[in-house]
């Protein structure tokens, strides 16, 4: 990062009694890539049958013992890589005890004092152009629960134990988010980061990604609050919505000459509230102790370099490289870099071709009819093969820009390509002077009074001539051709 | 011909490979011994017509027929125990035989898998008499907390037929079924003592491994650092065939350990001239009843007869060791108990509310030394604690290994006595869980440390019953003793066994 780019200016709450200024930390829950679970050999695919997905470890079956995937070792490594975190080549494995259906152990595998990866560093680009340099305190690998069903039966409580074991990646900020932009770009980088990298696809709404939001107030540079943890939120809005609420509410309740108690709540998306669910004095008392069932996590360097060459280049690098050396602008090359697959899109289309326009026709022009189509462009119905096939017979004057979005349309529709569509309709741009000059003939010769007013100085008619001809050609005359020939005509 | 039941597994496997005996013969035989034995309330489920089945595919097999069940053993080694009838305690998952740790939480709970180590067995050719008693949840010394009930002794005091004698615990069902000669051999597991103890009460030969020798993996947990299977015993040579049977790297268990796994066998050639051996001058306890001490002074007069060098040395920290052994342990427990929450599997008490049911189920599920160890465990572990107890006990846990890593910079192996006593009658230590605890005193030590041990049966006390002698070795040198006790049972000579009270008496 440039040392010019500023940082955002915090979002102040104007209270009674002056400005408060918003402290927020995040603790993200990111469902690791990988086919099977942390501990056991399980399926870890989305929306399958309740109980398809479970091994006798993960129904804590008597006598069964947690064996370390080592995929998910590797995903871990990779994503503290790609956070330029401290890699610890020593962790330690704890058990955190407690009792719920949905916890088939009676505890969850988790990493205490000892996390696979330590501290790191996340940039966070915001709409206005300043950046939030957000610490990542650590990562660590844990178990996910099952789920617990409580709408199937009036009286009775069903569970699912198809998640119980997969593994999570959580990770947690340092206190440094001082916005709900902040956090929810935050949180949307990080996403980018993991999705770039394969380690979590970033689903929020399946799950795979969620975070516990730490929101607190105090007087701009003061003391830190007493803050208030906001549990599982799954959305970016929702984040927002909850951190806006929650900050309001404490500086109400301050200023009232209450106190803020340390406590977790939930967030109720229906009425965009948060509400206590348990009190310090109500926690849990874990109970963490190093799981005697499985040996600490060791690796060498050459582990974690081997990873580390395997890197795919993440966004801020791209979005540096696509500025550099493509000559796109700022805001363009992070259009493109905010996902890995539009970046790779792109790549392909730019490939040999004006980055520039194929920055304009990725960003333009397939956005718009993925947008209205509310189509991934992973499914683009056009490949970047394709798109790039356009841009060629536009560059070599086969096809006018104008025709090109006719054809694109049709692609789009048809999946067919540009060539391919631009033969079929016979679309090729008419270059050929003779038969141009034969159209302007036959325009001039049916609009003689047009004719006259130009040549009386009325310059504004040319417009009407050219689309008078583009007509008469059905769009296909070459208009750089027209243009010449009709003012060579009209001057005579 | 002597009985088939008081032959041993090695004589039983020779008459077997001679065809001189049929594994049915031998099977049936148990099987009368073990339907006949039921006073003693060894089992808590026969097998046998799986037992039979399983005998008579073997003796087809043998006849050229064709065993269904041949599977290749984690060792790698061949069916060195085929044939043998065997009791396995039931804290091994057996697929499709009821395993219920003795307690009530599990009663009725039939797994749909098989443990490792079982699994090695049977694929070595074992042959399954039945699931056996313990105390609950491998939760004692005595066989006094099954939800089974208690497991006698076969032995009786001398001149006393009306007390009851304890086998010892937690493995007090096998220990009793190999003395009683119901099964040639039996497995049991060791967390603190629970193989050696009972060994030395009822006479027999009981060896805890190097932890990590054998896998964990289908064993219903009770304390994960410091369990360990191991087979009980007639002799040292039978401990060491089916031990043989038993080991091998698991990758299913993390804390199973990749090493080449020896003949064990073929270690015992009873020669231990120039070995030396450490003499633990903290083990000499107050309070020691002086036969114990007695026949420890024996103990080392045989091994220096057979040419080895006692040498005293010095465990400083052996005090410790049982406290922090009684926070680790409970600790461990409180967190690996927890899954018995009525969900899923065993006993489920219906309550109004989710806590309503957890506490019902897990007060009528546990019997109350289990409750105990898992209030205990649960208090060491919690916030404000965790330092004082849970954490010190580790760092005198790793003292107590450096004792045992210096001591065998010295030596090649230590002896000690088993236990402090011999047996004790039922009920006599039931109201002090303390006195009780200190059964394990001599045991513990070694566990903290995860080293093998071995007890061998030595002598007899004053009143009759059977005093035995501990060998020490270092990790993964179960060799030296098997070697060592080996000479010490030769030594020892010690045949004496319980006259026969029980069933019919003809």
């Amino acid at each position: 990062m440039s040392d010019t780019v500023k940082a955002p200016a915090p979002q102040l709450i104007q209270g009674a009694t002056g400005d408060w200024e918003i402290v927020l930390g995040l603790e993200i829950h990111a469902q690791v890539v990988s086919n099977a679970k942390l501990f056991s050999g399980a399926a870890t695919e989305f929306g399958a049958e309740p109980n398809t997905q479970v091994s006798l470890v993960d129904a804590a079956m008597p006598g069964m013992l947690p064996v370390i995937n080592e995929v998910v070792v590797e995903q871990a490594v990779r994503t503290g890589l790609g956070l330029k975190a401290q890699i610890n080549n020593f962790s330690v494995f704890d058990r955190k005890n407690y009792f719920y259906p949905d916890l088939p152990q009676g505890y969850q595998i988790s990493q205490f004092s000892q996390p696979i990866v330590g501290e790191g560093i996340v940039h966070v680009e915001l709409a206005d152009g300043s950046v939030r340099e957000v610490g990542v305190e650590r990562l660590h690998l844990e178990q996910d629960a099952g789920k617990s069903v409580h709408d199937l039966h009036p009286q009775q409580t069903y569970v699912d134990l198809n998640r119980s074991g997969v593994a999570l990646m959580e990770i947690v900020s340092k206190p440094d988010m001082r916005s709900s932009e902040e956090a929810s770009a935050y949180v949307r980088k990080i996403r980018s980061i993991l999705r770039y990298l394969g380690t979590c696809d970033g689903n929020m709404e399946q799950g795979s990604m969620r975070a516990d939001v730490n929101v607190s107030v105090r007087k701009p540079g003061g003391d830190l609050g007493t803050r208030a943890e906001i549990k599982n939120v799954n959305s970016l809005k929702f984040i927002q919505q909850a951190i806006e609420y929650e900050a309001q509410r404490q500086v109400d309740i301050i200023e009232d000459g209450g106190e803020i108690k340390q406590e977790t709540r939930l967030f109720d998306a229906g009425s965009g509230t948060t509400r206590s669910m348990r009190s310090k004095e109500e926690a849990h008392d874990y109970r963490y102790f190093p799981d005697p069932d499985l040996l600490p996590l060791e690796f060498d360097d050459a582990f974690v370099a081997r990873i580390k060459a395997d890197l795919p280049e993440l966004p801020d690098d791209k979005m540096d490289r696509f500025q550099a050396e493509l000559g796109l602008s700022h805001y363009d090359a992070g259009v493109l870099v905010a996902e890995r697959e539009i970046a790779d899109y792109f790549e392909i289309v730019a490939a040999g071709r004006d980055a520039k326009i194929a920055a304009n026709w990725v960003s333009g022009n397939l956005f718009g009819l993925l947008n209205k189509d509310a189509t991934a462009i992973t499914d683009s119905p056009v490949s970047a093969e394709q798109l790039g096939g356009l841009l060629d017979l536009m560059a070599d004057g086969t096809i006018s820009g104008k025709i090109a979005k006719d054809v694109f349309e049709d692609m789009f529709a048809s999946g067919k390509d540009a060539a391919t569509i631009v033969d079929e309709k016979g679309l090729k741009q008419v270059s050929d002077t003779g038969a141009i000059e034969a159209m302007v003939d036959e325009v001039m010769a049916a609009n003689q009074d047009k004719v006259e007013e130009y040549r009386g100085g009325k310059d504004k008619l040319m417009g009407f001539f050219v689309g008078q001809v583009m007509k008469a050609s059905k769009g296909q005359a070459n208009p750089g051709v027209v243009n010449q020939i009709l003012k060579d005509k009209l001057s005579g | 011909m002597a009985a088939l039941t008081d032959l041993t597994l090695a004589e039983a496997r020779d008459k077997l490979t001679s065809r001189e005996i049929s594994s049915r013969e031998l099977t049936e035989a148990h099987i009368v011994a073990m339907e006949d034995a039921r006073d003693l309330n060894a089992f808590i489920t026969e097998t046998p017509e799986r037992a039979l089945e399983v005998a008579d595919a073997i003796d087809g097999s043998e006849k050229g027929g064709h065993l269904a069940d041949i599977s290749s053993h984690s060792g790698g080694i061949g069916r060195t125990i085929e044939g043998i009838p065997l009791a396995i305690k039931d804290l091994y998952c057996t697929n499709g035989v009821q395993t219920t740790a003795a307690s009530h939480i599990l009663e009725g709970f039939k797994p749909q898998y098989e443990s490792t180590v079982t699994a090695n067995m049977w694929a070595a050719g074992g042959v399954m008499l039945g699931k056996t008693n313990l105390d609950e949840f491998a939760m004692g010394s005595s066989n006094e907390t099954s939800y089974f009930g208690n497991v006698l002794s076969p032995w009786k005091r001398t001149g006393d037929d009306a007390a009851q004698i304890v086998p010892g615990g937690s493995s007090g069902g096998s220990a009793s079924a190999v003395a009683a000669r119901i099964a040639t051999a039996a497995i049991g597991t060791d967390t603190g003592g629970s193989i050696r103890q009972p060994a030395s009460f009822v006479g027999i030969v009981g060896m805890k491994p190097t932890y990590g020798r054998c896998s964990r993996w289908g064993i219903v947990a009770f304390a994960s650092s410091l369990d360990q299977p191991g087979p009980m015993t007639r002799t040292v040579r039978d401990s060491a065939i089916l031990l043989q049977a038993m080991a091998g790297h698991d990758p299913k268990d993390s804390t199973s350990v990749n090493q080449p796994l020896p003949n064990f066998e073929a270690a015992l050639t009873n020669d231990i001239k120039g070995l030396k051996i450490g003499i633990p001058k903290e083990y000499r306890m107050d309070g020691m009843p002086s036969e114990i001490d007695d026949l420890w002074k024996q103990g080392v007069k045989w091994l220096e007869d057979a040419g080895a060098e006692a040498v005293e040395i010095s465990l400083p920290h052996t005090k410790y060791a049982l406290p922090a052994y009684y926070i680790v342990a409970p600790a461990e427990a409180s967190s690996n108990l927890a899954r018995y929450d009525g969900v899923r599997y065993g006993l489920r008490v219906d309550g109004d509310s989710l806590e309503e049911m957890y506490e019902a189920t897990r007060g009528a599920g546990f019997g109350e030394e289990v409750q105990r160890r898992v209030l205990i465990g649960t208090y060491v572990l919690s916030a404000g604690y965790y330092d004082a107890y849970y954490l010190k006990a580790q760092k005198v846990r790793t003292r107590i290994a450096e004792d045992f890593r210096n001591a065998f910079q010295q030596v090649d192996a230590i002896l000690t006595p088993t236990a402090p006593s011999a047996a004790f009658a039922a009920g006599e230590k039931g109201d002090d869980p303390i006195a009780m605890y200190l059964n394990d005193v001599f045991t513990v030590p070694a566990s903290m440390a995860g080293l093998p041990g071995i007890s061998v049966p030595a002598g007899l006390s004053s009143d009759g019953l059977p005093l035995g002698l501990q060998v020490l070795g270092n990790a993964f040198d179960e060799e030296t003793v098997f070697r060592v006790g080996g000479v010490l049972e030769e030594a020892a000579a010690f045949t004496a066994r319980p006259q026969k009270w029980w069933g019919d008496k003809s």
